[in-house]
């Protein structure tokens, strides 16, 4: 066998493809469950967090910084191991998935939650005194004045930071989770040949090259209205 | 001219930490009254004007609009600040937001406008400072004097009882200049109770009723424009406008 067609045997091997494929689908299905899930809580926790953080009372305030430092200063595979080995000890036990899927909800949160707030602190003064001057209240101001140019100044972190999270789905692989590699690297073991894991790449194009020609979108969209 | 005060500062104090910017401000601005503030910078113009609908608090001293004192507990503020209209030097339009967006929010908001009642008292409102035109253009797109226009209509469409202006043309190129203080005369003169703090001294001479004289948190002195322009009694009021139209 000449060097090509031993590089198609080895990462391209069909018989192998054909055998695992319906393995490496339901794992898609997982990465991008547990993906869209993490997606929407990380973002609503932290734009909460955000806002609530815009009070500017202490009280709130430094616990949300001390939870943003930490969970952006760990890794994310830490805090899924503590979730899915340790929590246990302490009577607190959850699924694959939910360890998975707190964990890098509070991850994404954490990163949401600097990336709006950022974008708010940016905003003059003035805007918020305006709306204030004319008789709308602290929750109006936010949500008709401050949140709509915020969101807009914070959309391309945020999108960035969504698709490097749900990337990071695959290290569900750790307890277990099976989605896309952890079926992937079974496969592979069990068949002698990486093929499968071929096939995971293919599976992640797939599913992040959309999501990234999405946030494009948007993120143009939104510039062009101003 | 009526005399039932709009606006009365009683004893006004404000403090910023241990700087003390407002020492004991007394005033009263009658109904119609237009009343134009000058003073050297960092005097506490601002703070004075700010405190009048609380966007800074006092730290002492009672403030009382239209009859109710907004100063002190158990005051809905956010109802007050209807009555009490405010134009920013830097316009704070909204930028998301059209020209009629801008005007219409705190209708729709606060007052609980339907969307079609809104446009068209924003219209209005908008026609009011010569820019019923420009009701579907975004702030980004118009030049600085059509802006602070903008932000007057977003005021005056609440139909306050005063109007507040904070240096609302110092941020203007001369060549826009006009058209605010155009609108302004013309606020004025449909009864319009007014405060105004300006460095536009020829402004404050030919259209105030009565001009405020401030300095170091105090009220130094006050008067027609005529005897403040003309004839100063105090000596810091002269050193400033002096000052003020030598280097003008
Ligand atoms: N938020 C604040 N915190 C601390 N000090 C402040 C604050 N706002 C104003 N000051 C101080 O209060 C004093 C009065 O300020 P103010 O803005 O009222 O003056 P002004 O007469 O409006 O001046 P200018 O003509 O420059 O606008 C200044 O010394 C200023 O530095
Ligand atoms: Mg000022």
């Amino acid at each position: 066998m000449d060097g090509l067609a031993r590089l198609l045997d080895t990462f391209f091997n069909t018989e192998v493809a054909a055998r695992y494929w319906p393995d490496i689908l339901a794992g898609v299905w997982i990465t991008i469950g547990v993906g869209v899930a993490v997606t929407a809580t990380g973002l609503a926790l932290g734009f909460a967090l955000a806002i609530l953080r815009a009070k500017q009372t202490p009280w709130f305030s430094i616990p949300i910084v001390m939870f943003a430092d930490i969970m952006r200063a760990l890794p994310p595979l830490i805090i899924i191991i503590v979730f899915f080995f340790a929590f246990p000890l302490i009577g607190i036990s959850m699924s694959a998935f939910t360890a998975t899927w707190l964990s890098l909800s509070l991850v994404l949160a954490a990163y949401a939650e600097e990336s709006l707030w950022g974008a708010i602190l940016s905003l003059p003064r003035g805007q918020s005194e305006a709306a204030r001057s004319t008789g709308l209240t602290w929750w109006q101001t936010m949500c008709a004045v401050i949140l709509p140019q915020a969101l807009r100044l914070a959309l391309p972190p945020l999108t960035n930071r969504v698709i490097a999270v749900s990337k990071n789905v695959a290290l569900g692989s750790v307890v277990a989770l099976s989605e896309v590699l952890n079926n992937a690297q079974s496969a592979t073991s069990t068949a002698g040949n990486p093929t499968p894991l071929t096939m995971a790449a293919a599976a992640y194009l797939a599913i992040f090259i959309p999501a990234m020609i999405l946030a494009r979108r948007m993120e143009n969209r939104m510039q062009w209205r101003v | 001219m009526s005399s039932s005060p709009i606006l009365e500062l009683v004893g006004l104090r404000k403090a910023y930490g241990p700087l003390e910017v407002l020492r004991g401000i007394d005033l009263a601005v009658r109904a119609g009254e237009m009343v134009c503030v000058v003073g050297p910078s960092g005097s506490g113009k601002s703070s004075m004007l700010r405190c009048c609908n609380r966007l800074e608090e006092p730290t002492g001293g009672r403030i009382v609009v239209d009859g109710t004192e907004i100063t002190g507990g158990g005051v809905d503020i956010n109802a007050l600040r209807q009555k009490i209209g405010m134009v920013f030097q830097q316009f704070n339009l909204y930028p998301h937001l059209s020209a009629l967006g801008n005007v219409t929010l705190a209708l729709r908001k606060v007052r609980g406008k339907s969307a079609a009642e809104a446009d068209a008292l924003g219209l209005a409102a908008l026609k009011r400072v010569g820019l019923a035109d420009k009701a579907k253009i975004y702030p980004g797109q118009l030049s600085g004097g059509q802006q602070q226009r903008v932000a007057i209509a977003r005021a005056i469409v609440l139909q306050p009882k005063l109007m507040l202006f904070d240096e609302p043309t110092s941020a203007l190129d001369p060549e826009t200049v006009g058209e605010v203080l155009k609108v302004m005369r013309e606020l004025r003169e449909s009864g319009m109770t007014m405060l105004v703090v300006t460095h536009e001294m020829g402004f404050a001479r030919e259209a105030a009723d009565r001009v405020i004289f401030m300095d170091g948190g105090a009220i130094v002195e006050q008067g027609p424009p005529h005897e403040i322009f003309g004839a100063p009694k105090h000596e810091r009021t002269r050193a400033f406008l002096t000052r003020y139209t030598s280097w003008a």
